[in-house]
């Protein structure tokens, strides 16, 4: 029988290889560099999110950015009010996970771009929110000079710090996540995305896992606001917006939807490319369009999927030239006959 | 006292009786086959049987207790399983996985399997199933890429995954290599004697019902033609004309 490991060593081997790339990476880097890889951090926090409730559970969610506005907005409140981050963020998490659960219930209801339109919705809602209650969120001045934390007496206000601060978070996160999706519940998300009827005639409770998917996700894009708003020290109500939170639907899709480590390479191309475009200046945005368009004609499966989108086409032309030969050995055959 | 006891079960889709006033009763071990011409209301009264859609009319008790408009999910949690007529295994997960799926959310608690491992404890379970089913060679495939005989097979083990008191299975046969016909059949009464429980099973195949159940129930336009053994429903005048015409 086949025994199931966490890791196989060569996989092992590779993520212990990346982790101690990004442990030198500070180094070469500049602050511009820095920043940019501790942002690419954050984004790989909420995508992870996403992808368990669009790649994993199968359901449609168009308002990832808005739940990371809630995080950002609910630490800058409260560090604000003089409550440590430490507080501050697990509260983030909180809040984030409740609305999950009350925009899940939609879910329940209604299904693909019906609910996609509906977390839509949701999403303006919040940034309507953040606009106009400026008794608490500062409106479109927003909410400046946030502080970074301090860990134990030790300031995490250095790039650098605040940079292992953010690594060591994802890293938490992300094992967090690889074990939910290794339990039982990984298989019952995979259920409900598959086929929710015969899940639930298998006994899989559909009305909690829908929940649970939208809440957990929810959760991941509250912590990944309540980094967001002290590693940019200066929060308004745009980065929250209905475009970010398909900035984040097209990282988990470009990198593999439903593959863990898609959103890792979904949030590099989303958020690097663009800069290693700057060179082409007003047309880098258009470049960036197109690559991502041809992406998913040629990839619909995400960048993850390259390895098996090559061996299906290797088999449909092998099973082509068997075909074509097939044909001409029996055209040969008749030719010999007539 | 009968394991299931269905009582007038009616359903109408606009001007269409689909069925009307079905009773009959399930004996614990026992098989029962259901069958009737295309159209007659057997998928209907088993959808309406499991919650699939909810009768106009009729009552359904499992074991005593009423059943009528039960969620699958409520089912299933009580020990009632079933196959679907039609493919339905989860393409991207593995044949194991499937199979595992099919038990594991029948124990413990919805926030304890969290923490559970992954295989909630059913890695021995699966593997009995996967040994009876001869598919163990297949069992870590994604079950969307096996053959629809195969995948047949995945949606029939995942039913009895759990070990429940009573499985409906509809139409088992169709789509399956008339050759593994024989050893279906005699899977299911290998199940039935080693599992216990009861089974209700629709099927067009007439030779493999007659030789698999214990009882048949003949449904002609939604209503209940005939009960009886299998060499009285092969007798039964009422019941040959239903299939062949006057």
């Amino acid at each position: 029988m086949k025994k199931t490991t966490l890791l196989s060593t060569q996989h092992l081997a590779l993520l212990t290889l990346a982790l101690l790339a990004m442990c030198f990476a500070p180094a070469l880097l500049k602050t511009y560099g820095l920043y940019l890889l501790t942002l690419w951090l954050v984004y790989v926090i909420a995508a992870m999110g996403l992808n368990l409730t669009v790649g994993y559970a199968g359901l449609k969610s168009l308002c990832h950015a808005g739940f990371m506005g809630v995080g950002a907005y609910t630490v800058a409140i409260m560090m604000k009010a003089g409550i440590s981050f430490w507080i501050a963020s697990p509260m983030a998490i909180v809040i984030c996970f409740a609305l999950g659960l009350v925009i899940g219930f939609p879910a329940l209801r209604v299904q693909l771009h019906y609910l996609g339109f509906a977390t839509l919705g949701f999403n303006l809602l919040l940034v309507l929110f953040f606009r106009n209650e400026e008794w608490l969120t500062g409106g479109t001045f927003g909410i400046q000079n946030i502080k970074r934390p301090d860990f134990f007496g030790v300031s995490l206000e250095s790039n650098t710090s605040f940079y292992f601060l953010v690594l060591a978070i994802t890293v938490i996160f992300g094992v967090l996540l690889a074990l939910l999706l290794r339990s039982p519940w990984g298989r019952a998300f995979a259920a409900l995305r598959d086929n929710p009827i015969r899940a639930e005639s298998t006994g899989v409770n559909i009305t909690a896992y829908t929940l649970m998917s939208f809440a957990i996700g929810a959760a991941y894009a509250g912590i990944a606001g309540a980094l967001f708003a002290p590693l940019v020290n200066f929060i308004e109500p745009a980065p929250f917006g209905i475009s970010n939170s398909l900035l984040f639907l097209m990282m988990v899709v470009i990198g593999g939807s439903g593959r863990f480590y898609g959103p890792v390479l979904g949030a590099a191309i989303a958020l690097l490319l663009p800069e290693y475009l700057r060179f082409l200046k007003d047309w880098y945005l258009a470049v960036f369009g197109f690559t991502a368009v041809a992406m998913m004609i040629w990839l619909p499966g995400g960048l993850l999927s390259m390895k098996e989108a090559w061996q299906l086409s290797q088999a449909k032309r092998a099973a082509g030239q068997k075909q074509i030969a097939e044909v001409a050995a029996a055209a040969t055959a008749k030719g010999a006959t007539a | 006292m009968s394991i299931l006891s269905v009582r007038d079960i009616k359903k109408i889709y606009g001007a269409i009786q689909a069925v009307g006033g079905v009773s009959f009763d399930v004996e614990p071990g026992e098989i029962l086959g259901v069958i009737g011409p295309n159209g007659s209301g057997k998928t209907t009264l088993f959808n309406s049987i499991l919650g699939q859609i909810k009768p106009d009319a009729g009552k359904v008790e499992f074991e005593g207790k009423d059943i009528s408009g039960g969620s699958p999910l409520e089912l299933s949690r009580l020990g009632v399983g079933r196959t679907f007529q039609n493919l339905q295994v989860f393409g991207k997960l593995s044949l194991r996985d499937n199979l595992i799926l099919a038990a594991q959310e029948h124990t413990g608690t919805f926030w304890g399997r969290m923490f559970a491992s992954p295989d909630n404890g059913f890695a021995d379970r699966a593997q009995e199933m996967l040994d009876l089913f001869r598919l163990n060679h297949v069992a870590d495939l994604p079950a969307g890429s096996l053959s629809y005989g195969q995948q047949k097979l995945v949606d029939i083990a995942m039913a009895f995954m759990p070990k429940p008191r009573l499985v409906l299975l509809d139409e088992p046969c169709a789509g399956v290599n008339p050759s593994l016909v024989d050893g279906l059949r005699e899977l299911l009464v290998e199940l039935n004697k080693k599992q216990g429980g009861s089974f209700i099973v629709i099927e067009h195949n007439m030779d493999f019902i007659m030789k698999l159940c214990h009882r048949v129930v003949c449904m002609v336009e939604g209503k209940v033609l005939a009960v009886g053994k299998p060499e009285e429903i092969q007798g039964n005048r009422a019941v040959l004309e239903a299939y062949l015409g006057n």
